[in-house]
């Protein structure tokens, strides 16, 4: 299908079965259309009025036919909903041990940091044939982060983080659109997705200007913000332990729990007292304003690290 | 007609045109043919309004560098061509131009149930309008025409309060205009009038009551939680406070999604009226036709979400709207087959309203099918935001919509005007317009396909050939859109004299004269047989 | 009505020309305020929706914002109204039995005691103006109202009186407007405008001023009673 004249490039592992579905689809309508437009003109000529008294029968309807034209179209569109959502809900979820990447959408335009550190504005390099997970948020309006060649969108929203993932399977150079209307040069905050042999990329990552993984960041961050005086690391202090948390269900003052995830994290700095953990007060200040997003996620990726730890031994109940 | 009948008449007889004269009888009219010519003058300058700023946007768009202005203006064309077309023009299109001037004709009233409201719909409308061309004028908006925030409510510092406003006064007189229908077909059918034996244009405009009433309201209170927020810097769409950008989406879309019911309902109740008068049939699975248009109106307020596929929501909610969705394409689907059927066997004409119908089917199959791509996911994920989902609803809403508009405008022309219009020049233009049409949008099922987003001002070069086509193709379909001004306005002046029935049609509304006297029947008529009986009846010419 | 002169009976009837008789001007009329009352749930509807998301999303903070608000003057206000629908009630049953006196007094005190309904309401929107706890406005919390609402946090306590202001805000805009429709039938009243034949514009207004009181019914627990303080 490479060579059909209408169709953008196929380089990732989704395109094509997005593709088949869309070529389904279009089959169904053109079979459709001529179907009726046939039918319609055949009709029209065979039965054109001849005389001006001309006074046909009535036909009221035939429920025959009625129930054979409703069970059709459903049968058809029962078909094409169970294909698209399955291969939707085969598509929602990235393999594991995908390459993480964080991105942030500003107008106008796409900051880029690699787990390694290097960052890139309205470029993103990639690795051939490796699974990778962008995980996304926005400093201002909503964006949406489209590569048509790899048949991915996902909205890039303030506030929250949504993901999306992709597997190139073509090097070369692709298009990224910002797909949601944001503001004045909306139609300028594109840019282009590099797809690299895997060892060129890790020459790229190497020869490009070396930054701080998120990581390492994150923890400078850790200690110049003092989040450790509070949080210490046995559990003894003002604030909850932050061993072993992320990725775990936290207990909540309210009785509920919650899984302690990247929302809840970006909650957890920006409004502090949402969501309380059990047994501890709300003294905790708000960050909002005074981190960027780039430095949230950087911290959230120290998180991530230390909750891997093993966490402290439970400490009392009701202890102020 | 004979001329012994015509001599008497050195004066046409007394007539709602011809009853009274001076701007002040038609300001303060409550007759609701009257009121329906003012929509009609006032929803065509809407609409040529809105067509000038296309016009713009597709001559800008010849050139990837963006071929006239600055992006900003760009985004202002696309934010008034969207509001001024959809809110000032789709919406009260048929419902207050055709339903207004046929829905007391249809049922054999006098009035409307509320003639005074439906003066104060005109009103609220005008008040709305003014707002929105006040924000043209003192530097337009530049949010498009949904507002989605945080864009709108925060970051955008264009005439956002104004046209919001605008948007909200106008939802007033739709909601009042919907009413007004909803209590006439209720309580003011004529004798003999029972609900199956109401034509299926008023069963259309039954159901888009409904959304009107229904819908209509929660978009008024969305608007007007985005107007506080962008007045005060304060509420409950931006994040900074720990709002929510997507409850927006999903109020704005509860609405905005049946709105395009709104649009499309009343165009197809015009088609059922248009083909059985043309093929001389009653329109085949009567019933199921007019339940389906009430099926229509009532998925259609459960189907929003599928426009929010990639915004992050759950892959559960995604599942369920995709599937609803499907679902409002059946009853559809079930029209256009109907529809076809009901020519089969008929005596067919190709007066210049059947070749707007004609055109309808073509363009709404075409519309409807390639909007299965959107409400499945997973091809859903690559076209949202694309071209093809412009090139859709321009196939439903313009193609549709309009096609409708016109079809119906030139069936009812001569008793709204009491005049013919030239039938070849009709046909012509009718031909145009399809023709136009499709070449200006279907280049854009393609462009979205490759990739190219909509809203945007100047765009890569791979992109040029498709948007010159559709250019070009622009150009065919504003000129197919002139003809029928020139003509029509014409026809009032220099075009024959209708005689009161001169399609031979059934339907209450033939058998008063062309134009209608003010109290529209000189006896309130009683209905003795099923709509479209052309089997039965004697030529209905006098 | 028998004493009517006839002729005066044929004017005032109130039948209006696109009716074929009062029976059905009256259902359709009836018909029409039931569906206006249908928009009106679904206009507070989107908003009472949009609360539902927040209150659930941020608890404490709402909470804490309800603290603030004076409890008595909401019960108070709460009583006036409801004591406004028996007015009203009243008003609409004088119509019906052709006492006009007594329509007049009723709507009279209907409009007095909504005029007492805002004025309690402008009070307190100014007592929210003195605690600086109006958003968008004037917002800087001290003292003892910045204790209470610390805790859930003073971003979403603005959320919380943005939603106070919005509600009870397009409340007292339907008031305004059922005070003016109450003049509207004073004035048709006293000209002795309705008859028990023609009451239905009684019976409209009645209707709207009760959903209003209705609305006010859910704001109060929604907005003055959250969290369990008593």
């Amino acid at each position: 299908m490479q060579g059909f004249p209408f169709q953008p490039e196929q380089a990732s592992t989704v395109a094509r079965s997005v593709d088949e579905l869309y070529l389904f689809l279009t089959a169904l309508t053109v079979f459709f259309s001529t179907v009726i437009f046939a039918t319609i003109f055949y009709f029209m000529i065979k039965y054109r009025r001849r005389s001006p008294g001309e006074r046909p029968k009535a036909i009221e309807g035939s429920l025959p036919l009625e129930i054979l034209w409703t069970a059709i179209p459903t049968l058809i569109v029962a078909v094409i909903f169970v294909w698209s959502s399955s291969l939707y809900v085969r598509n929602a979820e990235p393999p594991k041990g995908a390459m993480e990447i964080f991105v942030t959408g500003k107008q106008w335009m796409w900051k880029v940091q690699h787990p390694e550190g290097q960052r890139e504005i309205n470029e993103l390099h990639v690795p051939l044939g490796r699974p990778v997970k962008l995980t996304m948020t926005s400093e201002d309006v909503i964006h949406d982060f489209f590569v048509p060649a790899f048949r991915v969108k996902k909205d890039v929203l303030p506030g929250r983080y949504t993901s999306m993932w992709f597997q190139p399977t073509q090097l070369g150079t692709f298009h990224l659109f910002c797909a949601q209307y944001c503001g004045a040069f909306h139609a300028g905050m594109i840019g282009s997705v590099i797809v690299m042999e895997p060892d060129e990329y890790e020459r790229w990552l190497a020869g490009s200007v070396q930054g701080e993984s998120p990581e390492a960041a994150g923890e400078k961050l850790f200690l110049q913000q003092g989040c450790g005086t509070c949080h210490l690391a046995d559990g003894t202090g003002p604030g909850p332990s932050l061993l072993g948390v992320y990725g775990n269900q936290v207990k909540l003052t309210t009785g509920d729990s919650v899984l302690a995830d990247d929302g809840y994290m970006r909650e957890s700095l920006l409004a502090p007292r949402a969501k309380i953990v059990a047994g501890y007060i709300p003294i905790m200040p708000s960050f909002q304003g005074q981190l960027t997003e780039e430095q949230i996620g950087n911290l959230i990726a120290y998180l991530r690290v230390l909750g891997k730890l093993q966490p402290p031994k439970p400490k009392e109940e009701g202890k102020k | 007609m004979s001329t012994a009948t015509l001599e008497p008449r050195v004066h046409a007889p007394r007539n709602y045109l011809n009853a009274d004269y001076g701007w002040k009888s038609w300001l303060f009219t409550l007759d609701h043919k009257r009121i329906a010519l003012l929509y009609l003058v006032s929803i065509t300058f809407f609409f040529i309004i809105g067509g000038s700023f296309a016009v713009l946007m597709r001559i800008q768009l010849v050139d990837p560098q963006g071929a006239i202005v600055q992006p900003e203006t760009y985004n202002k064309l696309f934010t008034l061509h969207g509001v001024v077309m959809i809110f000032f023009f789709l919406i009260p299109s048929i419902p207050a131009v055709l339903g207004n001037f046929l829905v007391p004709l249809m049922v054999g009233a006098r009035d409307l149930a509320f003639p005074k409201l439906n003066l104060l719909s005109w009103y609220i409308y005008i008040v709305g309008g003014l707002f929105t061309l006040y924000s043209a004028i003192a530097g337009g908006v530049d949010t498009g025409w949904t507002f989605y925030t945080p864009y709108s409510s925060t970051y955008s510092n264009t005439q956002v309060t104004a046209v919001a406003i605008g948007v909200f006064i106008t939802g007033f007189s739709s909601i009042l205009t919907g009413l007004n229908f909803i209590v006439t077909i209720h309580k003011m059918r004529a004798p003999g009038l029972t609900w199956f034996r109401m034509p299926l244009f008023l069963w259309a405009t039954y159901a888009t009551s409904i959304i009107m009433v229904l819908g209509t309201p929660v978009l008024a209170i969305t608007i007007f939680l985005l107007a506080l927020e962008h007045l005060f810097h304060v509420g409950i769409f931006s994040p900074a406070l720990g709002g929510d950008p997507l409850l927006f989406q999903h109020l704005f879309w509860f609405y905005s999604h049946p709105a395009v019911y709104i649009m499309i309902l009343p165009a197809m109740g015009v088609v059922s009226e248009i083909i059985a008068c043309f093929a001389r049939k009653r329109i085949f699975g009567y019933k199921i036709v007019a339940f389906s248009s009430v099926a229509i109106a009532v998925l259609g307020f459960l189907v929003w979400g599928h426009h929010m596929f990639v915004t992050g929501q759950s892959v559960y909610a995604g599942i369920i709207f995709s599937l609803l969705s499907f679902l409002v394409a059946i009853p559809s689907a079930i029209k256009v087959f109907n529809w076809t059927a009901t020519l089969y066997k008929g005596s067919i004409s190709f007066d210049a309203p059947m070749l707007y119908a004609m055109g309808f089917i073509g363009l709404f199959t075409m519309g409807g099918l390639t909007g299965l791509f959107l409400a499945s996911l997973a091809t859903d994920v690559h076209l949202n935001g694309t071209y093809f989902v412009v090139a859709h609803f321009h196939y439903i809403m313009v193609g549709g919509a309009v096609m409708g508009y016109l079809g119906g405008i030139h069936f009812w022309w001569p008793k709204i005007s009491g005049r013919k219009y030239p039938n070849g020049w009709a046909a012509l233009a009718a031909a145009i317009i399809f023709i136009g049409f499709n070449l200006t949008f279907f280049p854009q099922f393609v462009l979205g396909y490759l990739g190219m987003p909509r809203r945007y001002a100047f765009y890569p070069a791979e992109f040029q050939v498709l948007n010159v086509m559709s250019s070009a193709g622009a150009t065919v379909l504003g000129v197919g859109y002139l003809i029928p001004l020139i003509y029509l306005f014409w026809s009032m002046r220099y075009g024959p004299i209708a005689e009161p029935n001169p399609w031979g049609a059934t339907g209450l509304e033939w058998k008063t004269p062309s134009p209608p006297p003010t109290e529209n029947f000189t006896e309130i008529p009683v209905v003795t047989e099923e709509a479209y009986a052309y089997a039965e009846e004697e030529a209905g010419h006098e | 009505m028998s004493d009517a002169p006839a002729h005066l009976e044929a004017e005032h009837t109130g039948l209006a020309h696109q009716f074929e008789d009062l029976e059905q001007q009256q259902e359709s009329d009836f018909l029409g305020i039931w569906l206006f009352l249908v928009t009106e749930i679904m206009f507070f509807g989107g908003l009472f929706a949009a609360y539902a998301i927040y209150r659930w999303l941020y608890f404490a903070a709402f909470e804490g914002g309800s603290h603030i608000l004076d409890i008595r003057l909401g019960a108070a206000n709460t009583v006036v109204l409801l004591g406004s629908s028996l007015t009203m009630a009243l008003s609409v049953r004088s119509a019906q039995t052709g006492n006009r006196r007594a329509l007049v007094y009723f709507l009279i005190a209907t409009m007095i005691l909504g005029g007492v309904f805002l004025g309690v309401k402008a009070y307190e929107y100014n007592q929210k103006f003195v605690e600086h706890i109006v958003p968008g406005l004037d917002w800087a919390p001290e003292g003892e109202v910045l204790a209470h609402l610390a805790p859930g946090g003073l971003q979403h306590a603005q959320l919380y009186f943005f939603f106070y202001f919005a509600m009870t805000g397009l409340h007292a805009i339907h008031m305004v407007i059922g005070m003016g429709l109450l003049l509207w039938l004073v004035i048709r009243g006293r000209k002795g405008a309705f008859t028990p034949h023609y009451f239905a514009p009684v019976e409209v207004v009645g209707l709207y001023w009760h959903f209003v009181d209705i609305v006010w019914i859910f704001l109060f627990p929604l907005l003055y009673l959250i969290g369990g303080r008593y």
